[in-house]
């Protein structure tokens, strides 16, 4: 194991996540992918603070960070689905793109 | 040993991850993105911070379980009894993924990375608390304000009726406009 290894795993579930966002057209598995880019995210940080600085808490500060966004991303997410789909019954993100014209 | 649990793990994250989009089930997909966030909390508890490992790991299944619900609920094919995608623009989107895993895999291998600095403390949670109610207090604040936001945010965009949809504009409606009589407003 090694800081490398570690940042390495990051980035691939990182990209992961992004093609998940980048492809998924309803709008729950797009957040899926957002979810799996912070798990990526979670991981580098504490690598680093692992690797290369334990001494200091930023590293560990930096993952409370990572995972609050996470859970507010989902609470957010699901409240606008919840008002996009009681206004005007879509759950896709190409549906909801277009009836904004 | 670690080694060996550390290729387990990340292994069964990132084919768990790739899973995720590759399912047909929504409700199927939702656990496979599970799997995959209980081994990046593995990991992290494989790292020595024990206590955010299993903060991630309890988060995680009640997020997903939450999630699954709002699966059902809203999307078409909870179940995945018939094959179907629900992609768009894959070509280009698994182009801009592969570059950027090579951009970041060139960085993490060709960045001179520092020397670890200091020793880990003998309590890293123990570390995290002080640091969260000492220096890095203005963090926590933010985090509790956003969480604070989140709440009021989320109920509002939620709401089917509010009080201006009862009381008016102005909230001065003599008789609450409500479709079924009885409530509180009578």
């Amino acid at each position: 194991m090694s800081l490398e290894l570690f940042l390495l795993l990051a980035g691939a579930l990182f990209c992961v996540g992004l093609f998940g966002a980048l492809t998924q057209q309803s709008i729950v598995m797009l957040m899926m992918g957002l979810e799996l880019m912070l798990g990526g995210v979670i991981l580098g940080a504490g690598a680093v603070w692992h690797y290369v600085a334990p001494a200091a808490a930023d590293g560990q500060v930096l993952i409370v960070l990572a995972v609050t966004a996470m859970a507010l991303e989902m609470a957010v997410g699901f409240a606008v689905v919840t008002a996009l789909f009681r206004s005007r019954e879509v759950d896709m993100t190409d549906m909801a793109a277009e009836l904004k014209e | 040993m670690n080694v060996a649990v550390f290729w387990t793990l990340a292994v069964l994250a990132v084919v768990s991850g790739v899973m995720v989009f590759r399912f047909d089930s929504m409700a199927r997909a939702t656990f496979s993105l599970l799997a995959s966030l209980l081994c990046v909390g593995g990991l992290v508890v494989l790292l020595g911070l024990d206590y955010l490992g299993i903060v991630i790991v309890l988060m995680m299944t009640i997020e997903m379980a939450i999630m699954a619900v709002f699966m059902v609920m809203y999307m078409m094919n909870p179940a995945g009894l018939m094959p179907m995608t629900m992609m768009h623009n894959k070509k280009g989107a698994a182009v801009v993924c592969g570059l950027v895993f090579l951009l970041l895999a060139a960085g993490i291998l060709f960045a001179p990375w520092p020397a670890r600095r200091g020793k880990a403390p003998a309590d890293p949670t123990m570390d995290l608390g002080m640091s969260l109610m000492g220096p890095q207090m203005l963090t926590m604040m933010t985090l509790g304000m956003a969480l604070f936001a989140t709440i009021v945010a989320t109920v509002v965009l939620a709401t089917r009726r509010g009080r201006y949809d009862r009381l008016g504009d102005d909230l001065r409606a003599r008789r609450a406009d409500d479709p079924v009589r009885g409530g509180v407003g009578r």
